[in-house]
Order: structure tokens, then C-alpha cells, then sequence
């Protein structure tokens, strides 16, 4: 599909979406089903509203544009199957892209430097998130709601809250923001690389049957043996590790070390596509396909909106919304009766 | 207090499902007496309690009070009648004072709902100084600092705000040192005296020979007996709550060997202290006592999951590190705890999952799972053990309880442990299931498999045990050879610590 064929493609693509949906159905289970209906009414809708919409290169935008949010909702993915959360992920890529850009910078102009800083910094901040809730005995929401702000702060405090350095002089940089693998970004094929790399751990490996243990029952977890705090720690350093390569890319795509602008509200859309892909919000539910069903639905109701020049406030709007609904349908089909605060 | 005649039940029956937890009890609680309720557990005192107090209804039969019926249909409506109950466990509120702790609710107000603190003043007082608590319950302390006497007298001041005709205590003495015991029942003889129906209901003989004017036996569910307190003996009263033999239900053969493999020596932690047992190859320990003697936390201590304050396990001459549930297990030890549901499974994955999880181990390579063995072993698990299900990917809270039990064995026994801790294996499980689990627990004997069975039910005890430990308090209180275990024996020895010396010697 190119962009000279878009005029024909935009009334079969719904079409042929369907038909796979329907093909897949065995698959992905009634949980998906949903998510893909309206996935394909968000298609459809704007696709007929304007014809550029369903264009290969606007889907390029889309798929680019929600690389990021990608990344960090499939780590979310992992750390709510364990019963947790994370809401510091965005402050968390933030500082990463800062620490990438600034170390690029001050070693030389060396890309490797500069992402192997990110990634270590990911990684104290992932492992220090998991041991204030597993030593400190801190509720998850709340040890990552003092991250957001606290990690957010030391990125604003190293980069005297500015933009840092420029570093798409760099080849390495450059094929990260523009480079493309068979017709595909290359942000696009790491964010699949990732996304492949953690289904497979999750579904195929004992790691993966272990994590969904723990946020299933956790004192059944831990009475099989499972070394649960083990597990909690090594899941928020990864959350770390994946948040700093969504800040290298932030890099990567703005061409600076951008310590706020760019990361700020990617926890919500990470937690949001996690609660509409299927991820049970009590744990031991959910995947990645879901996450990325919702991730891609997401993407494409913001770019349709954007293209229809309506008003990004009601974006965050629609959102906030779109949360809520996922979780109250998620309770309803729970049978979780309505008394008191909900567990 | 009250001009009430007292409360009584004619022919009440409760049936939950397929389980008759009560059938026909015709009792009275008259005004002006004490009447203690005794029973082993799940003979149906709480059953009979909840139906007072309207938490069940009752499937047949009704509820009188004041020679009246009633019909009970909420916790309210006992509530509106007159009908008190003390739990157990105190509900406080720990960051309010006593006093709106008491009238939690119902607390007095002015216009404008604002707080009416002089009026809650006078109250609290006024109420502290009818039962003759004032001097033992500041009314500003806050709830976290109640010890547990006073949070036991706040419930009970809940119960006597407005009119009582019938109290009822559920154990309440469990948690109460010797001279709160003094002082609590000063105030239960002075509640008799008012007129109040006082219903009492605790495992203590000693209390109860102390208190009751009249002791009712329930038996499985059923009313064994009501025995005047002045005339009755520890005797009888053993022999009205046991008397059924069960125990020749299940006979098995005694395979054990000279092996011991769980070697546990003066074993202590918070809740249970100076442990000393041994379990054999091919032994079936049973291990006896009331609910709350510290059995189920021993078990959790054993597994590694509850820690150890002092003393050693050994498993089969390795020596246990303790805090860690994932070596106990590679030791060899598997323990099915006794709430399968909160402890054990994971309800919304399925039976493949649920069974492969402590054996993922051995179904790996390089830390993928290998599908196809792991769908061949839980294939082979659920068919020994019949599991009743369409497939092995169904998910367990689908299950019925009995089959459930069986998914969790069935992860033990395909662990192949050495020593296998059964805590309440048969709770809450059909007839049917439990011949089979019995049936499951023989064969694992047979295979030299080192068995500590902990029961609640005596006849299990008795038909699957080589020999009985019976616990209280935490502590071992004797141990007894199958062939001189009796019901008798072993409740006397569950109670030890309330029944005379001579029959603490013969036991």
C-alpha cells in the first residue's frame, strides 16, 4: 500500500480489518474483540471524515507517535499482572532523556555513552521504585506518585529545566529517529522488539507463569515458593530499563534531552491502554496484546482528532474518560459488589 | 433491666447448599440465667448464634422471644428486639475515642448534624457508671490503645446501649488475662441478675462449670443434650459432645517405617511454643486440637512461610533455613494450607497452570516452559486423582470444592514431596471427595511419603492417623498411639489446660 493507492484502500481497509478480526477471533479471545470493533469504528469514523486519515504514511505518524507511550504501556502491562503500578514512568523517561542527551554530549559526542547512562540510570531508578515498596512497605500507587514528582524533579534540577544538547548530528541518533527496517520505522520495530521479547516472557517462559502467580494470590505465590519481593524489584528495574529506552527515543525524535515536554502524561496513557487491553487492575490478568490493541486505538483516536483540528483539550478529556469506562466495565464483569472503597 | 422471659428456638434447621450445618434444635434461653452453648467445631454454635442474631435465616423452624415467634430477617431487626451478640473479635474503630466507638451510628448531635460532645460525654459516663466500667475505661482513650479486655468491654457496651432481653458471648474470653476473665464475669453475673437471657458460649470447662447455669451440647448440628450445671461433670459433658463412632468409616493399614523424615525440635515462634515432633516415612501424623490451639500457623511455620524464633526443622537430616518457602520446598516439604482458596490457588488461571506452578522447575528449559510436558503431567494428575472437569484449561473457581482440594494435591503430589502437610484437607468437601482424599492420602503413605494431617474433625483424625498429636494454645498437649486414641482422649487433651488434673494424667 502506498500513498498513490490511499483514494481505493480507504473504504476496504475497514473491511478487510474486520475480516481478519472475525479470522483472529479464536485467538484473541472475547477480551480483544471489543478493543478491535473499536479500533475499526475509530478507523472508519475519521478515515471517511477525511481521506489522508487511512494514508501509509499517516499510519506511519500514528505508529511512530505511539511508539513511546508503547513502550512504557507494555512495561505497565507487566508490573499491573504483578499487582502493582507505576505511575513514574513518564517522569522516568523524562530523566532518561535528559541523562542520554547530556552524557552523549559530555563524552564526546559518543551515542553509547550517552544510552548506556539512560539505561543505567533506568535502572537505579526502576530497582529503587521496588525497593521503597517492597522494603519500605509503601503502597505501589503512592511510592511512584513521590517519583513522578521526585524524578521529574531531578531531571528539571540536572537540566536547569531546559533542553539539552543536540544530538541529531549524530548517525546512531539519526537512524533511531528517521531510520526505517523494511518500509518501517526504526523506532516502530524496537518498540515490536520489545513488545515480542516481553509477550514471550510472560506466556512462554516459568518467569511469566510466576509473575501472573503473584498478582493472581500472592500468599499462594509465595507458599509455592515464588520469591515474590525477588520478582517485584527485578519487574520495577525493568519498568526502569524500558523507561529509559523511551527516553533515548524521546531523544532520538525531538533531537534533545528533553527533561518535562514529551514524557509529562505518558503514565496515563500507559495505564489507560493497560486497563482497556484487559489488564485486571487487582493483577494476575491481562497481555500484551491487549496493551497494543489499546495503545494502537489510542494513537489513532489522538491523530484523528488532531487531523479533525479539534481542540487537544478534549483529548485529555476523552482519556480520562476512556479510563474510567475500561475500568468500571472491568469491575462490572468482575461482580465486585458495590460497597465501600473498592479493593 | 428487662421484664423479658427469655429467647428460645423450636425445631431450627439451617441448610447452606448441600451441608445441613443445623437440624432441629429446640432450645431455650431463659431471663435470668446463664446457658452455655458447648460443642466441637462445626457442631453449629456459630450456625445457631447467627440465626439468633439474624445474620442466617433460618431454613426451618422459628426463633421466640418473650414466648413469642419472631421473625429475624436482618442483624437490625435482633438488634431492634432486644438480641445482642458479643464477637469474638472486637470490631474497634482505632482512631476514635471510646466513647464514639460505643455509639458509633448513633452518635447524639445538634442542628446542623454537628457532633453533640457534651451530650456523648454525658452518656458514655452515665452508661460507664450503670455497668460499674468507670473506673476501668478512660472514655477518651482512642481505640488503637484498648487493650484487648477494654476493646472486649467497649463491644459490650455497644450491646447495652438500649434495651437487651438476650446477650450472647462467643468465646469471649479468648484473648482476656485471668483477672479480666474476674471482672468480666462479675459483670455477666450481674447482667443474670438484671434479668438478661445470657448465652455463653466457650471451650473452657472450667469457665463454664464456673458461670452456666445450664449447659446445651450441640453435636453435629443437632442439640446432643442440655445438662443442669450443678449436677453435670466434665464427663458428660465429653461424652454428650462426641458420641458417634464415624471412625471405622475409613481403615487403613499401618505402613509407616522406622524412618523419621520431618524432625522438628523445640520449635517457637509467635504463636506456638517448645514444639517437639517427628513424622516417619510412610506415617500419617494427625494433629488435633480446637480451632485457634496454633496447628494452622504451626504448618505455616514448618513451610518456612511464618517465622521461627528459636528451635530447629530438619528434613530428612538437612536442617531447615527458616523465612524461606521456596527452600523448604526444594527440601522436599509441600504444604496444602488450610483456606485453598486464599492460600493456594489462583482461581482465574487454570487447573494446568495451578498444578504446574511448583514443578515448573523440572518442566523447563532454558527457562521456557515446556508445553507438551506440562499438558501430560497435569493430564496424568488429574486423571489419578479424578478431577472432575471438561479440560485441564479450565479455570479452578469453576471447580467445585472438592475437586479444587484435589487440583491442590494434585501440585504436591507432582512436587513429589517427602513430607506433605495437609492442613484441613476435607473442609467444605462433599462426602464423595472426601473418600477420595482419604483414599489419595493412604496411597501417599504407602509410597513412603511422611503425612502430618491437621483436622478439626475427631472421627478423620481417628480413621486416617498412626498417631495423634493434639495441640492447645500453642503448645503439644499429649500425643497418642492410634490404638489408644479416642475422641474422648483427644478432646480431653485439646482442653487440657481446663480439665482437672486426674484426667489430664489419664489422658
Amino acid at each position: 500500500m502506498t500513498a498513490d493507492t490511499q483514494v481505493p484502500e480507504t473504504k476496504s481497509a475497514p473491511v478487510a480489518a474486520a475480516k481478519n478480526g472475525r479470522s483472529l477471533l479464536a485467538q484473541v479471545g472475547g477480551q480483544n474483540i471489543s478493543l478491535i470493533a473499536a479500533l475499526v469504528v475509530v478507523l472508519v469514523l475519521f478515515g471517511s471524515l477525511n481521506d489522508n486519515y487511512l494514508s501509509w504514511n499517516n499510519v506511519q505518524v500514528i505508529a511512530e507517535a505511539v511508539t513511546i507511550t508503547g513502550l512504557l504501556a507494555v512495561v505497565q502491562t507487566v508490573v499491573i499482572i504483578c499487582g502493582g503500578l507505576d505511575i513514574s514512568v513518564g517522569s522516568q523517561a523524562g530523566l532518561a532523556s535528559v541523562v542520554s542527551a547530556m552524557a552523549f554530549t559530555s563524552a564526546g559526542k559518543n551515542p553509547l555513552v550517552g544510552m548506556a547512562a539512560a539505561i543505567g540510570v533506568g535502572v537505579v531508578v526502576g530497582v529503587l521504585n521496588g525497593v521503597i515498596i517492597v522494603y519500605g512497605r509503601v503502597n505501589a500507587t503512592i511510592a511512584t506518585l513521590a517519583g513522578l514528582a521526585a524524578y521529574k524533579g531531578v531531571a528539571q534540577l540536572i537540566s536547569n529545566g531546559a533542553a539539552q544538547g543536540y544530538v541529531l548530528n549524530d548517525s546512531i541518533f539519526i537512524f533511531l529517529s528517521r531510520g526505517k527496517i523494511a518500509g518501517l520505522p526504526v523506532m516502530v520495530w524496537i518498540l515490536i522488539a520489545v513488545a515480542l521479547a516481553v509477550h514471550v516472557m510472560l506466556k512462554y517462559t516459568d518467569i511469566g507463569r510466576n509473575i501472573y502467580a503473584i498478582g493472581g494470590n500472592d500468599t499462594a505465590a509465595r507458599l509455592a515458593g515464588i520469591s515474590i519481593n525477588k520478582y517485584l524489584i527485578s519487574v520495577y528495574g525493568l519498568i526502569g530499563v524500558v523507561a529509559a529506552v523511551a527516553g533515548i527515543l524521546l531523544t532520538a525524535r525531538t533531537g534533545s534531552g528533553q527533561p518535562v515536554s514529551g514524557s509529562e502524561g505518558l503514565e496515563l496513557k500507559a495505564i489507560t491502554a493497560a486497563a482497556l487491553g484487559g489488564c485486571a487492575l487487582k493483577g494476575g490478568k491481562g497481555g500484551i496484546g491487549g496493551t497494543l490493541l489499546a495503545v494502537a486505538l489510542l494513537g489513532a483516536l489522538e491523530n484523528g482528532l488532531t487531523v479533525q483540528g479539534i481542540n487537544s483539550f478534549w483529548q485529555n478529556v476523552a482519556q480520562g474518560s476512556l479510563l474510567v469506562v475500561a475500568v468500571v466495565i472491568q469491575q462490572r464483569r468482575s461482580g465486585e459488589r458495590a460497597v465501600g472503597l473498592p479493593g | 433491666m428487662t421484664s423479658s422471659s427469655g429467647a428460645g428456638v423450636r425445631g431450627v434447621g439451617k441448610r447452606f447448599g448441600e451441608v445441613r450445618a443445623l437440624s432441629d434444635v429446640t432450645l431455650d434461653f431463659p431471663a435470668g440465667q446463664v446457658t452455655a452453648l458447648m460443642g466441637e467445631n462445626g457442631a453449629g454454635k456459630s450456625t445457631l448464634l447467627k440465626i439468633l442474631t439474624g445474620d442466617h435465616q433460618p431454613t426451618e423452624g422459628t426463633v421466640l422471644l418473650d414466648g413469642s415467634e419472631l421473625a429475624l430477617q436482618s442483624p437490625a431487626r435482633a438488634r431492634a428486639a432486644g438480641i445482642r451478640i458479643i464477637p469474638q473479635e472486637p470490631e474497634i474503630i482505632p482512631h476514635v475515642s471510646v466513647a464514639e466507638n460505643v455509639y458509633a451510628g448513633a452518635l447524639p448531635r445538634k442542628a446542623g448534624r454537628r457532633l453533640d460532645r457534651a451530650e456523648l460525654r454525658r452518656r458514655i459516663q452515665a452508661d460507664l457508671e450503670r455497668l460499674g466500667f468507670s473506673r476501668v475505661l478512660d472514655p477518651d482513650l482512642l481505640g488503637s490503645e484498648l487493650t484487648p479486655a477494654q476493646r472486649q468491654l467497649v463491644e459490650i457496651l455497644r450491646a447495652l446501649t438500649g434495651e437487651a432481653k438476650v446477650i450472647a458471648f462467643d468465646e469471649p474470653t479468648s484473648s482476656l488475662s485471668e483477672h479480666e476473665v474476674d471482672a468480666l464475669f462479675a459483670l455477666i453475673r450481674r447482667l443474670r441478675e438484671q434479668g438478661v437471657a445470657v448465652i455463653y458460649v466457650s471451650h473452657r470447662m472450667k469457665e463454664i462449670f464456673q458461670l452456666a447455669d445450664r449447659i446445651a451440647v450441640l453435636r453435629d448440628g443437632a442439640l446432643a443434650g442440655v445438662l443442669d450445671a450443678a449436677q453435670a461433670s466434665e464427663g458428660d459433658l465429653v461424652r454428650l459432645m462426641v458420641g458417634r463412632d464415624l471412625s471405622d468409616m475409613f481403615v487403613r493399614q499401618n505402613v509407616s517405617t522406622d524412618r523419621v523424615v520431618l524432625d522438628v525440635r523445640e520449635l517457637t515462634t509467635d504463636k506456638v511454643s517448645d514444639i517437639t515432633l517427628q513424622v516417619r516415612a510412610g506415617e500419617v501424623v494427625g494433629l488435633a486440637g480446637l480451632i485457634g490451639a496454633g496447628r494452622s500457623e504451626l504448618a505455616l511455620a514448618l513451610a518456612g512461610d511464618l517465622p521461627v524464633h528459636s528451635g530447629t526443622v530438619t528434613l530428612d537430616g538437612k536442617k531447615l533455613r527458616s523465612g524461606r518457602p521456596g527452600e523448604v520446598i526444594r527440601a522436599g516439604l509441600g504444604l496444602a494450607p488450610e483456606e485453598r482458596k486464599a492460600q493456594a490457588l489462583f482461581l482465574q488461571r487454570s487447573i494446568r497452570d495451578n498444578i504446574a506452578l511448583v514443578v515448573l522447575e523440572r518442566l523447563r528449559r532454558s527457562r521456557f516452559v515446556k508445553r507438551a510436558a506440562e499438558k501430560e503431567l497435569a493430564q496424568e494428575y488429574v486423571r489419578r486423582l479424578r478431577v472432575r472437569t471438561p479440560s485441564i484449561e479450565h479455570e479452578v473457581r469453576k471447580l467445585s470444592g472438592g475437586n479444587q482440594q484435589k487440583v491442590v494435591l494434585a501440585r504436591w503430589l507432582a512436587r513429589r514431596p517427602k513430607v506433605l502437610i495437609l492442613d484441613e484437607p476435607t473442609r467444605g468437601i462433599d462426602v464423595g471427595a472426601k473418600a477420595e482424599i482419604y483414599q489419595i492420602i493412604a496411597d501417599l503413605a504407602k509410597e513412603g511419603v511422611a503425612l502430618l494431617v491437621i483436622s478439626s474433625e475427631l472421627p478423620e483424625v481417628l480413621g486416617l492417623a498412626d498417631r495423634v498429636v493434639v495441640m492447645q494454645n500453642g503448645r503439644i498437649t499429649g500425643e497418642l498411639d492410634r490404638s489408644e486414641a479416642t475422641e474422648e482422649r483427644i478432646l480431653s487433651l485439646a482442653m487440657a489446660d481446663d480439665l482437672s488434673e486426674e484426667n489430664r494424667s489419664a489422658a
